[in-house]
């Protein structure tokens, strides 16, 4: 039921076909298939050891699948490549719990996340030109940490860790995001104003959203795909999603 | 655009350093030499030659930090670069002997003419020429960290087992030089220098030189150590240190930046190591012992890890205060002061002297910047 | 040819029988005491013979007397001079009251000492005791003194023990294998006799053959030896296994304790190699104690030993957990340098409180000497420390798996944050793991005591070794703790024959090396992913 239709491949960004791992025998992830194309923004949900984070490591490179395919662009296999490669690629992720470099100040986070070489030499002798300078202050204008830019990332809340990782995602400008529960441990204001911001991110990037929060999936007003045991149960339109008795047995319990 | 590298973002406390070993580099030669030995003002040769095997531990030190501190990998192994830097010149100074010695062998040193030897073997061969000898300081430990790191980087050992390779690293090497048949002189290493370019390694001046030459390599290993660490690279390689994965998914090939960094340091601990031979006169295989490379850690731990300078002044605080104590009557209880002293850094000062002093410092500055935790376990 | 060579031998043997009656005994030895009295050695040497073959009574007492150079020659007589200072007739052992004129000491060469050799082996030929009818045979065997083959001979027609009967026969026929006159035939069942012999003497005296025996004897001496030396060769490899799997237990018992506090607490205890020294050093205390107070009770010592080392290792082991590790989890680095201080302070204690040398540990009676097994030579002590090792291994393994404390060092193990979410206090199973991988390796150092020097350096030498073994295995996992201290004990004994001892050394750390490039978490590593996080 879940198979992509013809021609998927070629016209989408990210394309997951029959995709599965296990851990000393527990599959995390059995025969997922899921498409995003360009510019498109996904929530994905699902219970808890629905496979979600699973999926995103399998799509950053941290976890090789056992079998499946996973393209990008169209022709980038991913089960080829590394982290570091993927990152390259266009493929930015942020984590379920916010890990931002917290002996460095925040704009020196935003600075080793800007899109540049990534090379031993190119950064032993990099100097921060101008451009680059004007879209680091932009980032930290978006992100609402412009006046706090000299501070170490490790004095920051929470919340601003947050924020301050999706301003590192924004540097990368890479053409797909992977968001994993963005608005976690965040207040009703913040996690408001969070979406506020994905929004507007997904305006000229493609995002992949892991959220628990279904007010803020709401909020969102995007395409839906529930997670359960490793693959996808239902997808579409969040009301005709939370309609479907199936879901609402998975996570009511039966 | 190099001296830009070197002294862009050159703080106060770097500028200090510097003028600090400079002054030291030029007065304590100068005391030693034109100073008259009765005057107050008189440096005599040993304590010279001391000061000059502490600042060549300043720089073994300063190349610990730069993988430790900045990048989180506890090398427990940074005494074999160490050795083979100080072996390197040890077999350019044995070359240098020709026919001097006992056996007055023109070409085989007299541990190989005791052997029965009948040839020089290939690796030594080269070893004559000051200028290839100085290359292979730096190109054995550097050759040896690249090969090493390139393997264990790759492969993402990190963390006490790498730690521990390290460790069995230097041990193997230490084994490896032990035996006679490796062409090291085994068990007595290399000793009986008589010249270094043409001038008596047992001068005054020589060794005044020589002292000149220590403050002047650890001037440049600092200038170095600071470009990297301020630089766009150190940050990312203090982003490795705190937080490994993230850098990854960043786009750093973190293996690479690894690499780099524990090559370039294996390099300098080499240079450390090749000014150390000449000023102590001897290299066996004990410098290779696993115990060794761990005092050097303590060193770094003492003076601040991930402070350059706090780096090099551990080094000298301890082994000042080492031979403070082994030459006096406490000389039975060093080993309790040094076990006390490992057991207090990592209890009580985690930061070491510098570190402890600079977040005093800026916490009375501003005490809203300092971040709420420790620093990340360098795992 | 079968008939000629049939032909042959019952010549020969008409011959002997022919002979034997000629040779009468008083005769011979007649003899024998005026070639003694010539004093040149090829006389007094073949004066041994016919003295042995005439079966004089007192020919052990003379030539045991010429052996030591108490024998004396002279105008016809021979005397041989006590170890007293007395003088007896050699001829009827009769004493003498002076020392008769002109008689002066036989004296030696190398000639003459293999005759004595070969004469006192066929002496014993004869005894009533079979055991030392073996040794005599024995002797003969090395000696290989054609002479002695006629007494020999006669003394297999009578023997009816089987063993003695079979070291007779070996002896016969390292004679006959040197003996280029004797049949053929019998030469060749004497290659068969040897090959069935098979040990390393067998071997060399096969190779003693002559050169120019014939090409078929050759040929079977060929085979034989080819024979025995694939028998030694295999049976030299099952001892290197022996060394092997004895050098495995005693890293398994050094690094066991390791692997526990490793596996359950991701620290690495630099101090562990000194609560292997806490435990040897127990032990030299034990043992002192018995041996002023209750010496007969020596042989009890290790008994009284494994609590006390077990307790005071296990004791200074939760004190410094409770002093300094539990101040710095989460940080394994500066753990591991905190625990090198901690073992450096502890080595120097040691040695300001027993000094710096070795200290002597007696070794229990039943823990001495050796057997062989096979072509296997097997000491008790290293069987025994097999043994101990792996009742302690067992012993883990039975805590582990079957007791509460076991269970809860376990859930710690895999994920320490639910454990304690579920109730488990992990400060004191923390603590409690940390005592019982003291108080092993303070066991591990009674066992070590009794085949290493206890000195404060003891635990160094250990450590390193005991941290290959644990990062080869794999951690939170006894068994792989086995494997790897096994396959690297066997591995190193087996390379040690052909790159010697410091390169088979090297040759495995660099293994290790490369190996955790491989598998960055040893052998058998937990996967998933709760670890990588």
């Amino acid at each position: 039921m879940n198979a992509p239709t013809p021609g998927a491949l070629t016209s989408s960004l990210l394309y997951l076909d029959g995709v599965s791992v296990s851990f000393d025998g527990f599959k995390a992830i059995r025969g997922l298939s899921l498409t995003i194309a360009p510019g498109e923004m996904r929530a994905i949900i699902g219970p808890n050891g629905a496979g979600k984070t699973t999926m995103m490591d399998i799509i950053t490179g941290k976890t090789r699948p056992d079998e499946g395919t996973v393209m990008f662009g169209g022709s980038v296999d991913l089960t080829r490549l590394d982290e570091a490669a993927i990152a390259n690629l266009g493929i930015g992720r942020k984590f379920q719990k916010p890990t931002v470099f917290d002996f460095h100040t925040i704009e020196d986070n935003i600075l080793l996340a800007l899109k540049s070489q990534r090379t031993v030499l190119k950064t032993l002798f990099w100097q921060t030109g101008a451009a680059q300078q004007k879209r680091i202050d932009q980032i930290l204008g978006i992100v609402k940490l412009a006046d706090k830019r000299e501070r170490l990332a490790g004095s920051l809340s929470h919340g601003q860790k947050q924020w301050l990782e999706i301003g590192m995602l924004l540097a990368q400008d890479p053409k797909l995001l992977l968001v994993d529960e963005p608005a976690a441990g965040m207040t009703d204001g913040e996690t408001a104003q969070t979406a506020e911001l994905l929004k507007e991110i997904a305006r000229d990037h493609s995002v992949i959203v892991v959220e628990h929060d279904m007010g803020f999936i709401r909020e969102l007003g995007v395409k839906v795909t529930v997670l359960h045991e490793g693959s996808v149960l239902a997808e579409g339109p969040l009301d005709q999603v939370s309609a479907n008795e199936r879901v609402v047995e998975v996570y009511l319990g039966r | 655009m190099i001296s830009r590298f070197l002294l862009s973002n050159m703080d106060t406390r770097g500028y200090v350093f510097l003028a600090l070993v400079a002054a030291i580099g030029l007065l304590v030669p100068l005391a030693n030499l034109l100073v008259p030995a009765g005057s107050p003002f008189h440096v005599s040769t040993a304590t010279m030659s001391l000061w000059g095997k502490y600042l060549c531990y300043a720089l073994l030190a300063l190349s610990l930090d730069l993988v430790w501190g900045y990048c989180g990998i506890l090398s427990l192994g940074h005494g074999a670069f160490f050795a083979l830097g100080g072996y390197a010149m040890g077999m350019y100074l044995m070359r240098q002997i020709g026919s001097r010695g006992v056996y007055g062998n023109p070409v085989l040193p007299d541990f190989m003419v005791f052997l029965n030897w009948q040839e020089l073997p290939w690796y030594w061969w080269g070893f004559s020429s000051f200028p290839f000898a100085m290359l292979m300081v730096l190109a054995v430990p550097g050759l040896l960290a690249f090969v090493f790191g390139w393997f264990a980087f790759r492969s993402r050992v990190t963390g006490v087992y790498l730690s521990i390779i390290t460790q069995a690293l230097t041990y193997a090497l230490l084994l490896a030089f032990f035996r006679n048949d490796m062409g090291f002189g085994g068990n007595n290493g290399l000793t009986d220098f008589k010249d270094i370019l043409g001038f008596s390694v047992q001068a005054q001046t020589t060794r005044a030189a020589l002292f000149a030459m220590t403050c002047t390599m650890l001037a440049a290993g600092f200038l170095i150590a600071r470009g990297i660490v301020s630089s766009k690279l150190g940050k990312v390689v203090i982003a490795i240190r705190d937080a490994e994965s993230r850098t990854r998914f960043l786009g750093y090939r973190v293996d690479r930046f690894k690499l780099f960094v524990f090559t370039v340091s294996a390099c300098m601990a080499g240079v450390a190591g090749a000014l150390y031979v000449p000023q102590v006169g001897i290299i066996n295989p004990g410098e290779f012992a696993p115990a060794n490379s761990i005092e050097t850690v303590i060193w770094v731990a003492v003076g601040g890890r991930g402070t350059l300078v706090g780096a090099a002044l551990g080094a000298v605080v301890v082994n000042w205060a080492k031979t403070m104590f082994t030459s006096g009557f406490m000389a039975p209880y060093w080993l309790f002061a040094l076990g006390a002293l490992f057991v207090f850094v990592t209890l009580f000062m985690p930061k070491g002297i510098l570190g402890t002093a600079q977040g005093w410092w800026e916490k009375r500055r501003r005490p809203e910047s300092m971040p709420a935790a420790e620093p990340a376990p360098a795992e | 040819m079968p008939f000629l060579i049939r032909l042959l031998r019952a010549l020969t043997l008409a011959l002997a029988l022919l002979a034997a009656p000629a040779v009468a005994f008083g005769q011979t030895a007649e003899e024998a005491f005026a070639r003694f009295n010539a004093h040149s050695f090829s006389d007094t040497a073949r004066a041994i013979d016919g003295l042995v073959q005439s079966a004089h009574p007192n020919a052990g007492v003379i030539i045991e007397a010429l052996a030591d150079g108490r024998l004396l020659a002279g105008g016809g007589v021979v005397a041989v001079k006590t170890k007293d200072g007395g003088l007896l007739d050699a001829r009827t052992g009769q004493a003498l009251s002076a020392e008769p004129a002109g008689v002066s000491a036989v004296r030696l060469n190398n000639n003459v000492r293999r005759a004595i050799q070969g004469a006192l082996g066929s002496l014993g030929l004869i005894n009533p005791d079979p055991a030392k009818r073996v040794a005599a045979a024995e002797a003969v065997f090395r000696a290989r003194d054609v002479s002695a083959l006629p007494v020999l001979e006669a003394a297999i027609a009578k023997e009816t023990n089987e063993r003695a009967r079979r070291a007779l026969r070996e002896a016969q026929a390292a004679i006959l294998i040197v003996k280029t006159d004797a049949p053929p035939f019998d030469r060749i069942a004497a290659v068969d006799v040897l090959r069935e012999r098979g040990d390393q003497d067998a071997l060399a005296t096969l190779r003693a053959l002559p050169g120019d025996a014939s090409p078929a004897l050759k040929e079977v001496q060929a085979r034989a030896v080819s024979e025995i030396e694939g028998k030694l060769a295999l049976w030299q490899a099952g001892q290197n296994l022996w060394y092997g799997l004895s050098l495995g237990s005693v890293l398994l018992l050094a690094a066991i304790g390791l692997a526990i506090t490793f596996g359950v607490m991701g620290v690495i205890n630099m101090a562990h190699g000194e609560m292997v020294m806490l435990g040897a050093y127990t032990t030299f205390v034990v043992q002192e104690l018995i041996r002023t107070n209750a010496p007969y009770l020596f042989d009890w010592s290790l008994a009284f030993a494994l609590p006390a080392a077990f307790i005071v290792a296990g004791t200074v082991g939760i004190a410094i957990e409770r002093g300094v590790i539990r101040f710095l989890y989460g940080r394994p680095l500066e753990t591991l340098l905190a625990t090198w201080g901690i073992s450096l302070i502890l080595q120097q204690a040691v040695r300001t409180a027993f000094g710096p040398t070795n200290r002597e540990v007696g070794a229990p009676s039943f823990m001495s000497g050796a057997f062989e097994l096979g072509g296997l030579a097997i000491t008790w002590n290293r069987l025994w420390i097999i043994v101990f090792a792996a009742l302690v291994f067992l012993a883990l393994l039975a805590i582990l798996k079957l007791t509460p404390m076991g269970l809860q060092m376990r859930a710690v193990t895999q994920n320490r944050r639910m454990a304690a979410a579920m109730g488990i206090r992990t400060g004191r199973i923390d603590a409690l793991t940390f005592g019982l991988g003291s108080g092993v390796a303070g066991l591990a150092g009674v066992a070590l005591s009794q085949i290493d020097n206890v000195s404060p350096n003891l635990g160094q030498s250990y450590i390193i070794d005991s941290f290959m073994v644990v990062v080869f295995g794999g951690v939170g996992n006894l068994w792989g703790t086995l494997i790897s201290a096994m396959t690297l004990g066997v591995a190193n004994k087996l390379l040690e024959p052909y790159a010697g001892a410091v390169l088979g050394k090297i040759a495995l750390l660099v293994f290790i090396i490369l190996f955790i490039q491989k598998r960055p978490r040893g052998l058998f590593a937990l996967k998933g992913r709760a670890v990588e996080a």
